[in-house]
């Protein structure tokens, strides 16, 4: 099956990915996600800046916050499974300075995760998607904790 | 700056009723023209808050409640400022009869609203960061909320039983508000009974959805005396100011934060709205008396409490504990039962938000009076950098 981004060019596939900014040339500030040199215009109020080169952010950053989806969101969302197995949802700080949602990794949890630890970005299977040339794997970036948050409950 | 007097607030009552957004506008219009004792002939001006789920008349919304109540000749203005957009109607209303271009103007705000999640318009919207989050992350409104419930918890030592004790908090007062669509006790054991809906926010920690109308009757200070209201209350400040770059709090219904570059800005977007309305009224958080904030969650409401400066951040928690924010104690938090008990109406919330404070300063607020309210603060925040805070005085 093939796989290919469920959007293109917010991020790379290759073994180490990253998510993939606009980076204004002219003042130096990143925009995720990287629709800044579609739109033309540099979104610093201080910068007049209507260029832009793509830029990888950091793969790790530190959670800013997370929560789960226990009820399967409305469309356009495309559960992944039948019946809707709930998932986890990180919002992470990269170095850079912003802070960036995605699902967290496949097998982790909010109990895995705290304010403040540290995690990495990855790229897992968002859903299948039916096309007239067969099953198409759709991919997006997750957040995958580096180490277990909270050790006495991994142990227990 | 002379001031703007509310001679008149209405409602329609929140609930599921299964009619048109016209008829609960104009419901509550003529309930709010009643309540100040002026005719619609003479309102110069009506002002509707859009609704977008209604088609065109939703769209035209100001003209919709103007031609239901029958044309009469008044000058009309639609808003949108998604969940800030009664306050923005409300402001340019106030914004005319202050620079003398209207006299009287009637503020209107509307909606019928689905079930369940709310979820973005349909079609394949590939440019639409409200529709890609939906698509991409699956990240619904609730998901929002715990991000920030989730936060004061790991930050600040929140619990979930503090977020229920506002639902409970907050079901009482609304125990007796006519307009309220749930007048039931909850108890915080009932919140946490609840099924959990995005961690660590419960059924019951989450606002419903709802059909509902308010409508406010603004005038000039001239029209006031010919109207023979004394001690009318007055719009001290509306504050619907966006956000400073870098805006560095992630905001439904965005993916990402700007880049701080290394510098966070002074305040935040929800404490700039009120800061903002604060400096235009030339009151501070020691003058509030009571405070109507947006609960789209309970954890919400802790939050609200901190960006109107009404406590150190970190402290709401402190003041729910000791009954502060309860009627009665040192700083009553919707009295109204605010959302929890009324659920959310978009364009109509804010300018519900500005009818219960009416009440409130006029003593008139029926089985949840705030004794003595005389300075009331409104906070509220939507999407795509909408927001609003509005002071009344009495």
């Amino acid at each position: 099956m093939t796989a290919t981004p469920a959007i293109e060019g917010w991020f790379t596939t290759d073994p180490e990915p990253a998510l993939t900014a606009d980076r204004c040339t002219t003042c130096g500030t990143v925009f995720f996600p990287p629709t800044a040199a579609a739109t033309g215009f540099c979104r610093n109020p201080g910068c007049d800046g209507e260029t832009f080169e793509s830029a990888s952010l950091s793969r790790r950053g530190t959670v800013w916050s997370y929560t789960d989806a226990q009820y399967r969101p409305p469309a356009p969302y495309v559960p992944a499974t039948d019946p809707y197995e709930p998932f986890a949802l990180a919002a992470v700080e990269l170095p850079e300075g912003l802070v960036v949602l995605g699902q967290v990794a496949e097998g982790f949890g909010v109990a895995d995760l705290r304010v403040g630890a540290e995690v990495e970005v990855v790229v897992e299977t968002l859903h299948v998607e039916q096309t007239d040339d067969g099953p198409v794997e759709r991919t997006i970036w997750r957040w995958r904790p580096i180490a277990p948050a909270r050790a006495e409950e991994v142990v227990a | 700056m002379s001031d703007v007097v509310v001679a008149g607030a209405g409602m329609h009552p929140w609930g599921k009723w299964g009619r048109s957004f016209v008829q609960y506008g104009v419901h509550a219009a003529r309930a709010a023209l009643a309540d100040a004792g002026v005719p619609w002939t003479d309102v110069d001006l009506v002002v509707g808050g859009e609704t977008v789920r209604n088609g065109y008349g939703g769209y035209v919304a100001g003209s919709t409640f103007a031609s239901a109540l029958g044309w009469n000749g008044a000058r009309i203005a639609t808003s949108y400022a998604a969940c800030a957009t009664g306050a923005q109607a409300i402001d340019t209303a106030r914004a005319r009869i202050l620079a003398g271009l209207s006299e009287v103007a009637l503020v209107v705000g509307a909606d019928t609203t689905p079930k369940g999640f709310l979820a973005p318009n349909a079609g394949e919207r590939w440019d639409d960061p409200d529709w890609l989050r939906f698509r991409l992350l699956g990240m619904t409104n609730p998901a929002y909320f715990a991000l920030y419930a989730r936060r004061r918890m790991d930050l600040h030592g929140a619990t979930s039983e503090d977020f229920a004790r506002v639902k409970e908090k907050n079901s009482r007062h609304g125990l007796h508000n006519p307009h309220a669509r749930y007048r039931k006790e909850v108890s915080a054991g009932e919140v946490l009974a609840s099924a959990m809906v995005s961690d660590p926010l419960h059924l019951l920690d989450i606002c419903a959805t709802s059909d509902g109308a308010a409508a406010v009757v603004l005038c000039s200070r001239d029209y006031a005396e010919r109207l023979g209201l004394r001690e009318p209350v007055r719009v001290a400040a509306v504050s619907t100011v966006a956000p400073t770059f870098p805006n560095t709090v992630i905001d439904m219904p965005l993916l990402a934060t700007d880049a701080s570059g290394g510098a966070a800005p002074a305040r935040t977007f929800k404490e700039s709205l009120a800061d903002a309305a604060y400096e235009e009224a030339g009151l501070g958080p020691e003058d509030v008396d009571v405070a109507e904030v947006y609960d789209l969650s309970t954890a919400l409401e802790l939050d609200w409490i901190e960006d109107l400066g009404l406590c150190k951040p970190g402290e709401a928690e402190v003041l729910l504990r000791a009954g502060d924010t309860t009627i009665g104690g040192r700083i009553p938090v919707n009295p109204s039962g605010g959302l929890a008990c009324f659920g959310e109406a978009v364009p109509a919330q804010a300018i519900a938000q500005v009818c219960e404070l009416t009440w409130q300063l006029r003593g008139q607020a029926t089985g949840r009076q705030v004794e003595g309210a005389r300075v009331g603060i409104t906070a509220n925040q939507g999407l795509f950098g909408h927001g609003s805070s509005v002071i009344l005085t009495r």
